[in-house]
């Protein structure tokens, strides 16, 4: 039986590793966004190198949790919903990662007059998904509590949708001197950052739904 | 050996149908669950079982042996075989049955075959315990559960250690129920046996095993096979037939069944009570699985009792009553062919014939006592030795009552046997039923989803078709702005004389001839344009291949709802050009006069 909660105790440990890894991953997104736009090239490929280090790490230890939730049998009746909310949780940094390389591959040309909107669009975004972390440790540990923490996340993503839309209005009601492929460019590049904050929703989602659940 | 091995394999076989059946009761929603390993819980559980059989079966004995005390090995054999069959026959029948109840009426039956006297004080607190083993085993668990819940959300557990925790106490509480179950049940399996059989003593150092606690060990036995071999596809199907339980609330389950059982089965607690000038506790065997119902009950009232199924509870209630009667009679008629077919002794009392006797006759009748005890042993001595006891029943009305209730038998059996098939059919329209309601809900579902992925792309396209219509019309604006900028170039050049300004306007009227930016932006457009409707010109093509180049563009933009001046604009042709191709391309793809053209491109 000591094993049994070693195991546990590891588990416990991995999966607070995995969040922190997230959590890490999404604020190295945001530092690399902040580089792009500030033209600091050489922190921008730091902040790649360290986000796919972090997404590897991730990757590894939720297929390390995967492994021991089946292993162990724990939680034998709710294995995969753990298993599906920290998929969720994963692709987060997922989604993180393809946009810095977005950003990376594609080069978008961002006019001087966005960068301060670009900024405080992925500000929020990035808010969203820092809101909705604390919840998914609270969700381990005090489920009842997990529906009001999630009021911030759903906040921050209108937010983060209301800047979007901003942004895409800016570009094609008055920026006349941009190109058409430009504005459409910078209005994908809205859209990838948007959507750290539409997974954070998802998972609030997710969390609002099991924590239900796991109350009853 | 042989002998009192075929005797008491009747109560072995009970001992093993207990163990196959209530060790559900224990670890079924573990197992059953994937909390606990089987083999885990069949290791724990047959441990515990024979040692709460030999450590504190005692207590309900003595109850179970003032009911009736089963004096011969035959008869023993008899009325465990009674409880036996029956326990076994209703569970074929799947109707709820409790060994504890089966071997009660099984001795009661006994007792009036014999002519044995029933006590009725020991009845009633028999009957008693039946009532209250729920009822207390529903209290314990309402507030252990209420206790739980407190405690689970004042302590913030993490979940995976709260699911190790739960998974400790489903066997630690295990052990316990498994040790409380062979402390209270195990005289149901060899109570019977206990006046019949006799053992000597057996020591192991300190510890002496007397004759009885072996009988108990033999039975602990029994019932651990039950467990091994028997008990794991119970365990597996023990589904939520009351009402769905969580891990916490089958712990506290568990919990209030094993209290409930070690209360009904221990010495020391009923003797400290008296010690503190309480009344005794009724040392009884009690029904493990009426005790988890009960504990059931007591959880779901305190949810508010909207999940408990009632009808279930009714169906339970039937078969307390049915239980003991038709083990009694069975255990009757069992004997009756015992006594008579194979010439068993079953125990008989014989009845003295004893008139009232007078204060004067008292002294006569002591003076001639001796005689009369002389005379009466030699009578049972007679009567024991030909096995034909003076039983006060008419042989005849023995065999017709025997012929009426093998015939009320087999009308039950044909009953529930047509009933099993009814609810057989009604099980099978229900899965139907169940299956056909999943089927369309998650047809339904998947509507829902087609329709909001519909939806989706529509309000994609829409979104597409506006930001395009919105580029067609930044480069009418273009266009338009361009055209006017051209006007007044030309009006200003007429207004002016001087050749090198007129030369420079020339230029830059040139310049806007050749039209450089709104060139580019019209092949963005148009790339954008044929990227978006590839679908839709494909299929043009597929459809009239005559069409040319410029036409399927016509085509395109006309799909997109733009007037003849708008597409004029942007195709750099003048209005008149735009009518003519149109007419052309009403011609090409053969559209009668009275529809639009516009109509059929969109519906194409």
């Amino acid at each position: 039986m000591s094993i049994l909660f070693k195991n546990v105790k590891e588990l416990v440990l991995e999966v607070d590793e995995f969040l922190s890894t997230v959590e890490q991953g999404v604020l190295i997104f945001k530092k690399g966004v902040y580089n792009y736009l500030d033209k600091q090239e050489e922190a921008f490929f730091d902040n790649i190198k360290n986000i796919e280090r972090l997404e590897a790490v991730a990757d590894k230890l939720q297929r390390k949790i995967d492994r021991e939730l089946y292993l162990h049998s724990i939680l034998p009746q709710h294995a995969s919903d753990i298993e599906e909310m920290i998929d969720k949780v994963d692709e987060i940094i997922d989604a993180a990662k393809e946009s810095l390389y977005e950003f990376d591959v594609e080069i978008p040309y961002i006019p001087d007059e966005l960068i301060n909107d670009y900024k405080r669009l992925v500000d929020a975004s990035v808010d969203a998904a820092s809101a909705v972390f604390p919840a998914v440790t609270t969700f381990f540990r005090e489920p009842v509590k997990v529906k009001g923490m999630l009021t911030k996340v759903y906040f921050y993503e209108k937010e983060s949708d209301k800047l979007s839309r901003n942004i895409k209005r800016r570009l094609f009601h008055e920026m006349d001197d941009l190109k058409l492929s430009q504005k459409i460019h910078l209005r994908y590049f809205a859209l990838h950052i948007e959507t750290i904050s539409d997974k954070a929703e998802l998972l609030a989602d997710y969390l609002s739904i099991n924590a239900l659940k796991f109350n009853l | 050996m042989i002998t009192l091995l075929f005797f008491l394999s009747s109560g072995l076989f009970l001992g093993w149908s207990l163990g196959a059946n209530d060790a559900a009761n224990i670890f079924g929603t573990a197992v059953g669950s994937r909390m606990v390993k089987f083999r885990q819980a069949a290791i724990i559980g047959s441990i515990f079982v024979i040692i709460g059989a030999v450590v504190q079966g005692a207590g309900a004995n003595d109850t179970l042996g003032k009911l009736g005390s089963v004096s011969t090995l035959a008869a023993a054999f008899t009325v465990a075989l009674s409880a036996a069959a029956t326990v076994y026959w209703m569970t074929r029948l799947r109707l709820p049955v409790s060994t504890s109840q089966a071997i009660v009426g099984a001795i009661i039956g006994w007792n009036l075959y014999t002519n044995n006297q029933t006590d009725f004080q020991t009845l009633t607190k028999i009957v008693t315990t039946w009532i209250s083993g729920p009822v207390l085993g529903g209290i314990f668990a309402a507030l252990l559960y209420m206790l739980t819940r407190k405690v689970l959300n004042r302590v913030r557990f993490h979940l995976f250690y709260r699911d190790v925790t739960i998974r400790l106490g489903l066997i630690l509480i295990g052990g316990f129920g498994a040790y409380s179950l062979g402390a209270n049940n195990i005289a149901n399996v060899m109570g019977v046996f206990t006046t019949a059989v006799q053992f000597p003593d057996i020591h192991f150092g300190i510890i002496t095993l007397s004759g009885t606690q072996q009988l108990f060990a033999i039975g602990g036995v029994a019932i651990a096979i039950g467990i091994i071999t028997y008990s794991k596809r119970v365990m597996e199907t023990v589904g939520n037939t009351l009402m769905p339980l969580t891990s916490e609330a089958a712990l506290v389950v568990v919990l209030s069944q094993a209290l409930v059982l070690f209360i009904f089965s221990s010495q020391s607690l009923s003797n400290a009570l008296v010690s503190l000038g309480l009344p005794p506790i009724p040392l009884v065997p009690v029904s493990s699985s009426q005790v988890v119902i009960g504990s059931i009950i007591g959880i779901g009232l305190l949810k508010g009792g909207k999940q408990i199924k009632y009808k279930v509870l009714g169906q339970i209630s039937v078969g307390w009553i049915a239980t003991p009667v038709i083990a009694g009679i069975v255990s009757f008629f069992l004997l009756f062919f015992i006594h008579n077919v194979f010439k068993q002794d079953v125990g008989f009392k014989t009845v003295i014939n004893s008139e009232p006797v007078s204060q004067q006759r008292v002294s006569n009748k002591l003076n001639t006592a001796d005689t009369i005890v002389m005379h009466q042993t030699k009578e049972i001595d007679k009567t024991v030795q030909s096995g034909e006891g003076e039983s006060s029943l008419n042989y005849g009305w023995v065999v017709s009552m025997f012929l009426l209730i093998v015939l009320m038998g087999v009308v039950y059996y044909f009953f529930l046997r047509e009933r099993r098939l009814r609810e057989k059919e009604q099980d099978k329209i229900d899965e139907l039923e169940d299956f056909i309601a999943l089927k369309a809900k998650s047809l339904e579902q998947e509507a829902k989803r087609y329709e909001e992925e519909h939806q989706n792309l529509d309000k994609e396209l829409k979104y597409q078709q506006k930001e395009m219509v919105n580029m067609a019309m930044n480069i009418i604006r273009k266009y338009e702005i361009v055209g006017q900028i051209k006007d007044d170039i030309n009006k200003i050049k007429k207004s002016v004389k001087e050749d090198e300004t007129r030369k420079a306007l020339n230029k830059v009227i040139l310049k806007i001839n050749q039209n450089l930016l709104l060139d580019r932006d019209r092949e963005s457009f148009q790339m954008h344009l044929e990227e978006h409707n590839s679908n839709f010109m494909h299929r043009l093509s597929e459809a009239y291949p005559g069409l040319t180049e410029n036409e399927r563009r016509l085509a395109t933009l006309l799909r997109m709802n733009l007037s003849s001046k708008e597409i004029a604009s942007i195709l750099n042709i003048s209005p008149k050009s735009v009518e003519m191709n149109r007419y052309r391309l009403r011609k090409k793809l053969q559209i009668p006069p009275k529809e639009n053209l516009t109509q059929f491109i969109r519906s194409f």
